[in-house]
């Protein structure tokens, strides 16, 4: 792998920057690996890269129907944080945080981490008190959250509606301050990259089409290039769990659905912590190049057509604009959709399928940036160990069936 | 964005309207002898399809109805709207469909 420094910098200006090599191989499908990871986004791309890395395995595919990084990976809101309610989901993406602010150095790619703080606001007495308990218990799993009085809300996002007589009068905010947004397209090709070093083979437009499973065991993938011999694979496709899951099948307590988000033309700087606020239904950040990065609930029903409708458009803008009436001129530049895969208890799973040698990481829901690492990191070390880390034991398919939910929408009150 | 016909009301933006869920789900009938597995799969387990999909829907913001539509959740297209009670089946031929 070529090494990105400020002297690889010097030295390829002075050569016109031909020499760059490319960031990853275009290999041709081989007939055999050790494990198939289906799914080039960045959950999928991070796990081949800690089965590389952590585990030994030194002949592994990632399958990928369009492009790395096509999915929602691309069309996230970009946003990092880890102050969620339970001790499990706390762990899980605490440590997701700790990989983020790590990751430029391993990767040696530039992700953009930028830790400007996530703040939560606060619109009622109700929010406060709900809270006050969420911020103690989130001090009691290690994890940094602060209070934020309204003053400090008006300093940390100016030309944020701070008058008492509006609609959702702000009275307060909680901040983590080692949130924050990271180029999500940076994440999964610097995944590629340094998984593509250690020698990942990394197969772009080429779709599973079915898995060959014998005496309830995977022993092979069908894929639109060829067909693959291998005894373990790894699923982390998102919005598309159920249609893979269908392949080899069993079912999932998944549905897809439409997450969209937008951006303006770009301004000036206005602020740098990424802003949520639950009552209003939306989140909003400045990105690096200017634009104001929106987005808010799910369009309410399943859909695999990667758009989104008009009313929950409204809804979002709407709600920017009680935020920050001074945005009410802005243009909006473009509006997208990813299929997310929304499960009843808001948390992932991560680990076992009905079918031995195959494993999966899918619903993630409409959070899925933020925990990349820990995604790809425990799936790997399940695979590798065919038995969950401690991080995701909890977060099995196991839990749909004994009831031990980890509910972390309806407790937490965050929107994700 | 989608308008749906509702059975009772005419045609009407979906912003009247609230998903509920896939149609035609039976309910274990012995409920005291299903298993644990059985019951996670009756509550939990979605068939989640990419193309047409039975679907139940409510006109929330109408009449207030609950109603069964065939859809496509990869074009969003309507083929058949039908009342509850009617199979599934029948609605494929429904006059009213695609």
């Amino acid at each position: 792998m070529q090494k990105y420094s400020t002297l690889s910098l010097v030295r390829n200006a002075i050569s016109h920057h031909n020499g760059w090599q490319k960031a990853w191989r275009n290999p041709d499908l081989k007939s055999e690996y050790d494990a198939v990871v289906v799914g080039g986004g960045g959950h999928g791309l991070a796990t081949a890269y800690y089965l590389a890395k952590e585990h030994g395995y030194k002949n592994v595919a990632v399958i990928e129907a369009g492009w790395l990084g096509g999915g929602n990976t691309g069309r996230n809101t970009t946003i990092v944080r880890s102050n969620y309610l339970f001790p499990q989901s706390a762990k899980f993406y605490n440590f997701s945080l700790n990989l983020y602010e790590n990751m430029s150095q391993e990767l040696d790619f530039n992700i953009m981490l930028r830790q400007a703080g996530l703040l939560t606001l606060l619109h009622s007495r109700h929010d406060l008190e709900v809270m006050r308990r969420n911020i103690n218990a989130m001090h009691m799993n290690g994890i940094d959250s602060d209070w934020v009085t309204p003053d400090e809300v008006a300093h940390i996002a100016p030309g944020i509606n701070m008058s008492e007589d509006a609609r959702f009068p702000i009275v307060g905010g909680i901040l983590q301050k080692r949130g924050g947004v990271a180029r999500h397209d940076g994440v999964a090709w610097g995944y590629a990259r340094a998984g593509d070093a250690l020698g990942v083979d990394i197969i772009q437009m080429c779709a599973v089409t079915g898995f060959d499973i014998k005496n309830g065991e995977v022993v092979g993938v069908q894929t639109a290039k060829g067909h693959i011999k291998t005894k373990k694979v790894a699923i982390a496709v998102a919005g598309h769990s159920s249609v893979l899951a269908e392949m080899a099948g069993f079912r999932l307590p998944v549905s897809s659905m439409a997450l969209q988000a937008c951006v303006s033309e770009p301004l000036k700087p206005v602020f740098d912590a990424a802003i949520m606020s639950p009552a209003t239904g939306i989140y909003i950040s400045q990105s690096d190049k200017g634009e104001l990065v929106m987005g808010g609930a799910l369009d309410a029903y399943p859909s695999y057509a990667q758009r989104g409708n008009i009313n929950t458009l409204e809804h979002i803008i709407s709600g920017v604009i009680e935020l920050f009436p001074c945005f009410s001129r802005i243009k909006l530049m473009r509006q997208w959709a990813g299929i997310v895969d929304i499960v009843h208890d808001s948390s992932p799973i991560i680990g076992h399928t009905p079918v031995k040698g195959m494993y999966i990481n899918c619903g993630f829901g409409t959070g899925g940036f933020k925990a990349t690492p820990a995604g790809g990191w425990t799936l790997a070390y399940t695979l590798a160990n065919d038995r969950p880390h401690k991080m995701n034991e909890d977060f099995s398919l196991k839990r749909f069936e004994t009831g031990a939910f980890i509910d972390e929408m309806g407790a937490a009150g965050i929107a994700h | 964005m989608m308008t749906i016909k509702c059975p009772y009301c005419g045609e009407r933006s979906e912003a009247e309207y609230n998903f509920g869920g896939p149609a035609h789900l039976e309910r274990p009938s012995h409920a005291a002898e299903v298993s644990d597995k059985e019951w996670g799969n009756y509550l939990f387990m979605l068939d989640n399809v990419k193309g047409i999909s039975p679907e139940r829907w409510c006109h929330s913001h109408g009449c207030g109805r609950w109603f069964n539509i065939l859809r496509n959740t990869e074009t969003h297209e309507i083929l058949s709207i039908y009342k509850m009670g009617e199979g599934v089946k029948a609605a494929r031929g429904d006059k009213d469909g695609a």
